[in-house]
């Protein structure tokens, strides 16, 4: 029941403090105006291309495919990995036909994304020049999410979890009734940390999730010759035309 | 011409990354400019008593001016992508030049004073406090990037170094730090009209040279008109087309073409120059000064087009920004896109057939094309994606006979900046700028021996002056370099020899 009690008041601090931190965040980027036309050339002249582009960098990971085939590798399989165990993770929460149509693909998911991250982890240690750039949170974040994976699987494939009670805790929180969460020392920890993860989100170079689409030399379109293109306060700026 | 002793980088003969050698370049930095260059720019002198603060304030300014600043330091992830494409580290091994590094060097006290984990836990997450010996490090390392957003293009992200380096000079100049080269260059514009301090009779002198030059060469009065009211076309081209070699070349180039094509143009003296080094210093206000004089001279002399000469970092401010810092220029004819790239003008007059080339007049040439940075990642030529490409080498193939690209990892949008873009072409730069040549001039060695390639060919004022320098520290001759007009002039054959309303135009003006 304690225990029960303190991941309820986590869960909560944690869904508050990763909404309203990234919607803090979400609204600042799209307050802040792009004064200039920046995007990298040769860059879409249309709508719809620009939304092709960044399409290609959130699926494929486009422009690193070009330029390290390594970094490319593991972070793709962890981004894919983490994406297929999200969506599997959804039997938590709702129970949609193809929720349970992806649950075998996530379980592998899950090895996927510990090899992309070991990977990660890797290279940071390996590569000079990496090593170079890394500072303590860069190792700590890979290590965190290697161990959320790692506990993770570490519940279906040797100290099994009850599913059917953790689905029922996590019904309890969502409808403000509680259920007990099963004493399991491994869920326990795959859940602090997940709820770490959460709230270091907003404050963390995991913002790069949002600002991928924030950013002007890959959200631009390329028409300054065609479409007058100012900022609000360098409008201003205009009053004198000399 | 004199050579500074510098230790040049051996062309390696395939592409490696080199070990790291950190501090290499530390002592690298350009001339403080004084206090008089600075007031006319309206930053402060020298670094003022409260000048820590000064900074940040300006830093968070910055913050909500432009929202590329504001997500490029909260998205990278340090996964290390960039760190072997910038050309500044593949010359020199200094760390601090790998593009994310030379992020992280203002990145790092964003985080202190503007981030909830740099504010309680810096040392976690790398955050330092802004102490002088950092500003110093800015001072230096900023001043080692040429903002050819190289690296944006190899960013999961799209991070563009060009846009923390640009930020970062402005928040030096506006603590008293601002550099002499571009600081006393802008102001010339403001007080002449050119980077040169090339004033109007100057000016004029020169232009009336030319004409005999051409006529002593074609025997026709191709006019370059300076100050023309009434011209179709304003020109502006960078300052450096007026004298240095072979930019004058390219200009003479310009001035036989328009002559075929027949169109009217001009020359201002109020707005002689194309590049815009108010880009180079971050500072928007400055750069839109500068652009706004090319608004009024098109006003005042009611031309119908503008149309830029070959300049790379003019053609980035003209093509990209000129609408927004001096438009919308409604008073112009709207059948043209403003403003219109020589070449585009060039290769529009090839495509209705109306130039035409003997072609053998450039066969002593082997040419390859060399993408400057800028025209290559910020801009477009013709309405396709790609045209900044494929237009110029059409135009070569259209002159010469032998054409050969080197290596197709840094050509197009992959090109190695020259070395000395971004406000870096200044004498006390020299060993960073002839280190930073190394990975254009080893790919440009290749095709040398194994292709025996004779010319090279760039559309940036910069790239020429730079490469001019350049060439001889890597065991090539400066006269490889050409302008592309150049070699446009070399082939053109006059067709319009006795055009009577010229003549009586060149006669007018003449007294």
């Amino acid at each position: 029941m304690f225990f029960t009690l303190i991941f309820t008041v986590l869960f909560y601090a944690a869904i508050i403090i990763f909404v309203g931190g990234l919607a803090f965040k979400i609204r600042q980027y799209w307050q802040t105006p792009a004064p200039l036309k920046i995007p990298t050339t040769p860059a879409p002249v249309t709508q719809s291309g620009v939304i092709y582009r960044m399409l290609k960098e959130v699926t494929i990971f486009e422009s690193l495919f070009r330029s390290n085939k390594w970094i490319w590798l593991f972070g793709w399989c962890f981004h894919m990995g983490l994406f297929l165990v999200f969506a599997r993770h959804l039997r938590y929460v709702v129970d949609w036909s193809w929720v349970a149509l992806i649950q075998p693909f996530g379980i592998y998911a899950g090895f996927l994304m510990i090899f992309g991250l070991s990977g990660l982890l890797a290279r940071r240690f390996l590569v000079e020049r990496i090593r170079y750039i890394s500072s303590p949170s860069d190792y700590l974040m890979l290590i965190l999410l290697i161990a959320i994976a790692g506990s993770g699987l570490l519940m279906k494939f040797a100290f099994h979890t009850s599913v059917i009670d953790v689905i029922d805790f996590v019904h309890g929180l969502l409808s403000f009734g509680f259920h007990i969460l099963p004493p399991d020392f491994l869920l326990y920890m795959h859940l602090l940390m997940v709820v770490g993860l959460m709230i270091i989100f907003p404050f963390s170079k995991l913002l790069h999730a949002p600002g991928v689409f924030f950013s002007p030399t890959r959200n631009q379109i390329d028409n300054p010759r065609e479409k007058y293109h100012v900022a609000p306060w360098a409008a201003k700026l205009g009053s004198d035309k000399e | 011409m004199a050579k500074v002793e510098i230790e040049v980088p051996e062309c390696p003969e395939y592409p490696i990354i080199p070990r790291l050698k950190e501090g290499m370049m530390a002592h690298s930095k350009p001339y403080i400019a004084v206090e008089k260059f600075q007031h006319e720019l309206g930053f402060p002198g020298e670094l003022p008593e409260n000048w820590q603060e000064a900074a940040l304030d300006k830093m968070q300014d910055l913050l909500g001016k432009y929202r590329s600043f504001q997500v490029y330091l909260d998205s990278c992830v340090k996964c290390g992508a960039c760190t072997d494409k910038c050309h500044y580290f593949l010359g020199t091994a200094d760390p601090k030049n790998m593009p994310v590094a030379r992020q992280d060097l203002l990145r790092k006290v964003y985080r202190r004073y503007f981030t909830l984990a740099g504010k309680y836990f810096p040392k976690l997450v790398g955050a330092v406090d802004l102490t002088k010996d950092v500003l110093d490090d800015w001072y230096s390392y900023y001043h080692q990037c040429s903002q050819c957003r190289r690296c944006s293009v190899f960013c999961p992200y799209g991070i563009d170094t060009a846009e923390i380096s640009m930020a970062a000079r402005e928040i030096l100049a506006s603590v008293g730090m601002g550099q002499k080269y571009c600081n006393e260059i802008i102001g010339k514009v403001f007080k002449i009209g050119n980077n040169l301090g090339l004033p109007e009779p100057a000016l004029k002198d020169t232009l009336e040279g030319l004409e005999e030059d051409i006529f002593d060469e074609t025997n026709v009065a191709v006019r370059l008109p300076l100050d023309e009211k009434g011209a179709d076309i304003l020109l502006i081209t960078p300052s450096a087309d007026f004298f240095a070699e072979p930019h004058v070349d390219g200009l003479m180039g310009y001035a036989k073409v328009f002559h075929e094509s027949g169109v009217s143009w001009t020359i201002s003296s109020y707005a002689s120059e194309g590049a815009n080094f108010g880009m180079f210093i971050g500072s928007y206000e400055n750069m839109r000064r500068v652009a706004m004089r090319i608004r009024k001279a098109a006003e005042d002399l009611g031309v119908k087009r503008i149309m830029f000469g070959e300049c790379g970092h003019a053609w980035r401010v003209g093509y990209s920004f000129l609408n927004t810092l001096a438009g919308p220029f409604d008073f112009l004819d709207p059948n043209y896109p403003v403003p219109q790239h020589i070449c585009e003008f060039t290769y529009d007059l090839i495509q209705k057939d109306k130039l035409v080339f003997d072609k053998s007049e450039n066969d002593e040439h082997v040419v390859t094309f060399h993408d400057s940075c800028n025209v290559a990642r910020a801009t477009r030529m013709g309405p396709k994606p790609g045209g900044q490409f494929t237009i110029p080498r059409a135009i070569l193939k259209t002159v010469c006979n032998n054409y050969v690209d080197m290596d197709a990892d840094t050509i197009h949008d992959a090109t190695f900046c020259c070395g000395g873009g971004g406000g870096l072409l200044t004498d006390d730069l020299m060993e960073i700028r002839v280190k930073g040549a190394m990975p254009r001039m080893t790919a440009l060695k290749k095709i040398v021996d194994e292709d025996k390639v004779t010319t090279l060919v760039a559309i940036c004022a910069i790239c020429k002056s730079q490469f001019i320098k350049t060439l001889p520290y890597y065991g090539m001759q400066m006269y490889m370099m050409h302008s592309l007009h150049q070699l446009v002039s070399s082939a053109l054959v006059m067709q319009r020899l006795t055009e009577p309303a010229d003549d009586s135009e060149s006669e007018s003006s003449d007294d």
